[in-house]
């Protein structure tokens, strides 16, 4: 008889999931899903809303990188109040630019230091008791108290440009609501150590070379571990660039070959479809040219280290170089690397923050414009977990009766659950025995992609319910659907 | 003007003749919470938020003049818990979601569920069906938020003093309405106005929210009434 395991919730992730293992008699894995088991619903309730309202409403969606959402709706709301994506002023643009990179780089600092540092640091299969945020700051105090003040540098950049930590309300459509004083730009430029720009910038390049020498000593693992063919999607700017903050729609297969260049993401439409199935809130996105078999792919900072041709800061570019060389200038397909990329994009986060800090342009008056007001707006931007897509048209009398929302998680949902199925297999396949160290392995694969699972699932009304009696061979006796 | 001795909470003020409570007290450095009243603005006393203790009885301090030798009664303990719960029950009574509220900040609501350290509702969550109507071309009405105090229907009109919003229905069917042949006439300084006048997000002017940063809006820094404390 074939039995199912459940991992459930799986851990250090943000939002809740859970995993499905099917196996045979012998131990073989037949099926594995990632069900994401929690939902929100905030495109039916943005509905008959003012426009004007959903950068503060919608990044409510999350705890974690609201600025992405509050950042994406402002962009799509600067079509719809005729600014168009390029027509920010200075100042305007650069706060938002700021706000951003500050949420990427605090971003990326908890997922490498709080979440996956104890799988490096103590081995995916130690002893669970200790492979954790306490175990890392019991062990390695020097490394927590880093992953902690690398986060608060990165929230005080959002204070600073959005009024809050989390949830605030700076960017608004045309411009931003305040620019940064000298005060609050000296406290970063030149703040106590080692809360300044420039120890940042130390730190980040120290975690990238822990992750380096880790990486030396680890190849095998990491280069092999969950690594699968893939495309790979993101916004790069024009002259192809890696730019968070905006660009144009990239898209490589596994090989680097180009599927998607230089598209304007306000026809997203045309290029991205989104499929449903009925065991997940989340959709299933994939490219209408590749159809909904082959045109899924991957984003986040792996698809954008593979999709940019440079990076436009000095350190990190030295260090894309030496990923590029590494992987022979070839897209990587290794779910792993995605730390090795995030680490990257932390070191681009604060370089870039440094020179946004010593741009006179934030502390400039001419902060918002407005121009001929249309009904529809697309705003993408790369959030740090990947391309994230807001889409809004509004009636007649300024309320929004459409939005769409493809969230970056939701971009990965095919390769996560391709991620799962592959270590699953690799992992549990004709073993007799299923350890907690194996089916760590699991999350471990879905911990790269760096999932949000709760701003993932904002759909409302496409998952039916079902409850299913199963005998104990496996057959359906009774099943009830609405 | 004659003087009129009166004494709030002990403090011994002079008031001008004819004064209304709420008026004499700020003048003298007293706050008394208000939120339907609003100066410059005939008083109601719809809300209840003012009430204030004269000669044991519970009387309105936003409607009741002074009289020579009051003794009232304003930051008592058995008061400040009948505002506390008025405060709670205009929440549970609307759908207010302050987090996303672009009043947030400005809102008197808000300021004073503050000033009452309102942490969690002892009455229960009525969560209304409320619509918001934005047909209007400078102004939206999102009735949610609404708490009929009528600053509105007494404080807007035009220029030749016609009321642009009125009370429709009754009871708890009761609403805010807007003419919308006049609402068509306002002008950018008239939806400035109501949006300013009502005390709460219901009122807002289209296509202006969040302009003022966290920490620069009215009650960031300080609690409501403390303008008029001395």
């Amino acid at each position: 008889m074939g039995r199912k395991i459940t991992i459930e919730p799986v851990t250090r992730v943000e939002g809740h999931g859970k995993v499905t293992i099917q196996l045979d008699p012998q131990n073989n894995v037949t099926d594995s899903r990632l069900h994401i088991v929690e939902f929100r619903g905030f495109e039916r309730f943005v509905q008959g809303r003012p426009y004007w309202e959903a950068p503060v409403l919608v990044q409510r969606l999350c705890g974690i990188c609201p600025v992405s959402h509050h950042l994406a709706a402002a962009k799509a709301l600067d079509v719809i109040v005729g600014v168009g994506p390029d027509g920010l002023t200075p100042t305007g643009e650069k706060m938002r630019r700021l706000m951003h990179y500050g949420q990427t780089f605090q971003s990326h600092a908890l997922h490498f230091f709080h979440l996956v540092s104890p799988d490096l640091l103590f081995g995916i299969d130690s002893d669970p008791a200790t492979r954790n945020v306490i175990g890392v700051a019991m062990k390695h105090p020097d490394l927590a108290v880093q992953g902690v003040m690398m986060r608060k540098f990165g929230q005080e950049i959002i204070r600073a440009t959005a009024g809050k930590k989390i949830h605030g309300t700076g960017a608004i459509p045309g411009g931003i609501n305040k620019n940064l004083s000298i005060e609050e730009r000296d406290e970063f430029l030149k703040g106590a150590d080692p809360l300044n720009i420039d120890k940042m910038i130390a730190w980040s390049q120290g975690a990238l070379d822990f992750f380096k020498d880790f990486h030396s000593k680890n190849s095998d693992m990491l280069d092999n571990f969950a690594a699968f063919p893939s495309n790979h999607l993101s916004l790069v700017r024009k002259d192809g660039s890696l730019d968070l903050y905006h660009g144009v729609l990239r898209a490589v297969d596994s090989e680097g070959k180009k599927i998607l260049d230089d598209v304007d993401y306000q026809d997203y439409l045309q290029y991205i479809g989104e499929e449903v199935k009925d065991w997940s809130y989340m959709k299933f996105p994939y490219m209408k040219s590749l159809g909904k078999r082959d045109g899924w792919y991957t984003v986040g900072p792996l698809a954008r280290l593979n999709t940019c041709d440079f990076i436009d800061t000095p350190l990190a570019q030295k260090e894309f170089e030496a990923y590029k060389a590494y992987t022979n200038g070839k897209p990587s397909n290794a779910s792993m690397h995605m730390h090795w990329a995030r680490l990257i994009e932390t070191l681009h986060a604060a370089e870039k923050m440094k020179d946004l800090l010593n741009d006179p342009d934030l502390q400039g008056d001419d902060r918002v414009v407005k121009g001929t007001k249309t009904n529809e707006g697309v705003g993408l931007l790369e959030a740090p977990r990947g391309t994230l897509f807001h889409h809004y048209r509004i009636n007649d009398n300024d309320q929004i009766e459409m939005a769409n929302l493809i969230v970056s998680t939701t971009n990965n949902n095919e390769p996560m659950n391709r991620a799962v199925n592959f270590v699953a297999k690799q992992q549990i396949n004709g073993q007799s025995e299923v350890t907690e160290g194996m089916l760590n392995a699991v999350e471990v694969a879905i911990r790269a992609y760096d999932p949000c699972l709760s701003c993932a699932t904002h759909a409302l009304g496409k998952m039916p319910l079902e409850l299913s009696l199963v005998d104990v061979d496996g057959n359906v006796i009774d099943q009830i659907r609405k | 003007m004659s003087e009129i001795n009166i004494t709030i909470d002990g403090k011994k003020i002079k008031a001008k003749a004819g004064q209304i409570i709420v008026e004499a007290a700020r003048e003298n450095g007293v706050y008394i919470p208000t939120l339907c009243d609003y100066e410059g603005i005939k008083p109601a006393g719809t809300c209840r938020i003012c009430t204030v203790k004269i000669g044991g009885r519970n009387m309105a301090a936003c409607t009741t003049p002074v009289a020579e030798g009051m003794m009232i009664e304003n930051d008592v303990p058995e008061l400040n818990d009948f505002r506390k719960a008025i405060v709670e029950m205009l929440f549970v009574e609307g759908n207010h979601m302050c987090p996303v509220c672009e009043k947030s900040g400005n809102c008197e609501l808000q300021a004073l569920a503050y000033k009452y350290t309102m942490l969690a509702p002892r009455f229960p969550y009525l969560w209304p069906q409320r619509t918001v109507d934005a047909s209007f071309p400078k102004i939206l009405i999102d009735r949610n938020r609404c708490i009929q105090c009528l600053r509105c229907v007494r404080g807007v009109t035009t220029t030749d003093g016609k009321h642009i919003f009125g009370l429709v229905n009754r009871g708890g069917k009761a609403i805010i309405s807007i003419d919308p042949e006049l609402a068509k006439e306002m002008t950018e300084e008239m939806a400035e106005k109501a949006m300013e006048l009502c005390p709460v997000g219901a009122i807002l002017k289209k296509e202006v929210g969040y302009a003022v940063p966290i920490g620069m809006r009215k009650y960031d820094g300080k609690p409501i009434g403390s303008e008029y404390e001395k």
